[in-house]
């Protein structure tokens, strides 16, 4: 067992697990943030992405003991201070960037991340940063149009 | 999880001796490793993490050489190597995803040598040289066909010295469920040569494809490669691609990187 202290959304946390503890196991059975979803276990999908010291990382494919002092941020970090939902969040709701859900959490974290960095990406930039992430009802589309509503240029985006 | 021991030692020197020990494996960025661990197709005792290790990150010119640590991200590598070396930040910037370039490192990919992985073949096409706990291997030593090279059990590599080309270029054909390359071809024009070589596409992992360094260095066209025809090697043929697409793809795609340097 390693005693590790982490922040977590802004919470200091320390646990005594396992070093080899997956940070998903670690975020969903641990801390019951379950926001965070497995999809393949094998860092193709992008369903379990999360932020570590604000890069995003695919955190079925991350252990635990080598996160001493790292800073983590999940979905459940993302919605407003006020509870409601963030710009992106509100993009996706709008544009229908979401069916079944199950991608939406690593879908958020992955885009998060870009527009921090780069916040008026463009149409194909978003498709290049979404390697990664894979969604098997919405066919992208809609996902994109949310990434160019939250960035305000919805104009650039196909009608309908 | 299969219960292992996960350590992070804070040297080098202390990460050897605990891989000196039965059963100990080094782990750089995981992308590869922990997926392979999943699978209980490799099973170490014990895992020693190299990411507390600070003397095997980073990039910088040293003597006209661009030099990067081992445990060296694809990000940073696509973000720093950029004004040295525009084409191998390419090649970086577009290896998998963003959440893989996070964590992957540039020494995971090189000792791990999968036959369509992209570093490879920028290493071979500018006769780099891989720098070992040991010693330092020549790129045209350290690549041994799939899956296989050069270093010994416990040997690690710290770090890869590039040689700058005058001009260089990196076509990569992605292979769109792995994201890995079904075929890529770097091009490196130096003074006095041209090399040329292939990942995703040879049963030997990659290769130099010599007849076409040999006319390049003479006449670097597209139209002079476009002439030469298919390279004579034995080819992957798997679901992806037969071996004769494969051919086909090393030449167009070498072609199509000399006519982006003739630009
Ligand atoms: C979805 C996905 C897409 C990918 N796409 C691409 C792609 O397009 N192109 C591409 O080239 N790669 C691709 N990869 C592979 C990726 O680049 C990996 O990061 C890389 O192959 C392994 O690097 P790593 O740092 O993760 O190493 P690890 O997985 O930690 O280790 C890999 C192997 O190398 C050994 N090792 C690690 N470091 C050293 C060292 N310093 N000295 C000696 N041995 C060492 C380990 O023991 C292990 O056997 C992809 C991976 C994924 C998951
Ligand atoms: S669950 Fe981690 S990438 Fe699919
Ligand atoms: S909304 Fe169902 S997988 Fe993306």
């Amino acid at each position: 067992m390693q005693t590790i202290t982490m922040t977590v959304n802004g919470r200091g946390v320390t646990a005594t697990v396992e070093g080899r503890t997956l940070l998903v196991e670690y975020l969903r059975e641990h801390l019951h943030l379950t926001g965070t979803h497995v999809g393949c276990d094998t860092s193709q999908c992008g369903a379990c992405t999360v932020h570590v010291d604000g890069l995003s990382v695919k955190s079925c494919t991350i252990f635990v003991g080598e996160l001493d002092g790292a800073e983590v941020r999940t979905i459940e970090d993302i919605e407003n201070a006020d509870g409601s939902l963030s710009p992106l969040q509100k993009a996706f709701q709008d544009h229908h960037g979401l069916q079944c859900g199950y991608c939406t959490p690593g879908m958020i974290m992955s885009l998060s991340a870009l527009l921090r960095d780069n916040p008026k990406p463009t149409e194909a930039q978003i498709r290049h940063h979404l390697e990664g992430n894979i969604c098997r009802c919405t066919g992208y589309a809609n996902i994109v149009k949310a990434a160019l509503a939250a960035s305000g240029q919805l104009d650039r985006a196909d009608a309908g | 999880m299969y219960a292992f021991d996960l350590i992070s030692p804070k040297s080098l020197d202390k990460a050897l001796e605990a891989l000196a020990e039965e059963e100990a494996q080094v782990l750089a960025g995981g992308q590869t490793l922990i997926p392979t661990l999943k699978a209980r197709l490799a099973a170490p005792a014990t895992l020693v993490s190299l990411r507390a290790i600070p003397e095997l990150r980073g990039v910088s010119m040293q003597e006209g050489r661009l030099c990067i640590g081992a445990m060296t991200t694809h990000a940073t590598v696509a973000d720093e190597a950029r004004s040295h070396f525009p084409a191998l930040a390419d090649l970086a910037a577009n290896i998998g995803d963003p959440a893989v370039r996070n964590r992957g490192t540039i020494g995971g990919s090189l000792a791990n040598n999968d036959p369509s992985a992209c570093y490879p073949s920028a290493v071979l096409a500018t006769g780099a040289t891989v720098i070992t706990t040991q010693r330092s291997i020549q790129a045209d030593d350290f690549f041994l066909g799939m899956f296989a090279t050069d270093l010994e059990e416990g040997e690690l590599i710290r770090a890869v010295e590039f040689p700058i080309p005058i001009a260089a270029h990196y076509e990569k054909f992605w292979q769109p469920a792995s994201r890995f390359a079904l075929t890529g071809v770097f091009v490196a024009r130096f003074d006095d040569a041209v090399r040329v070589a292939v990942t995703g596409a040879s049963e030997e992992g990659v290769f130099r494809w010599t007849a076409a360094e040999r006319v390049l260095s003479k006449q670097f066209t597209a139209a002079a490669v476009n002439e030469l025809g298919r390279p004579d090697v034995d080819m992957i043929s798997d679901l992806h691609g037969s071996a004769a697409y494969r051919a086909s793809l090393t030449q167009v795609l070498t072609a199509r990187a000399v006519a982006r340097l003739q630009e």
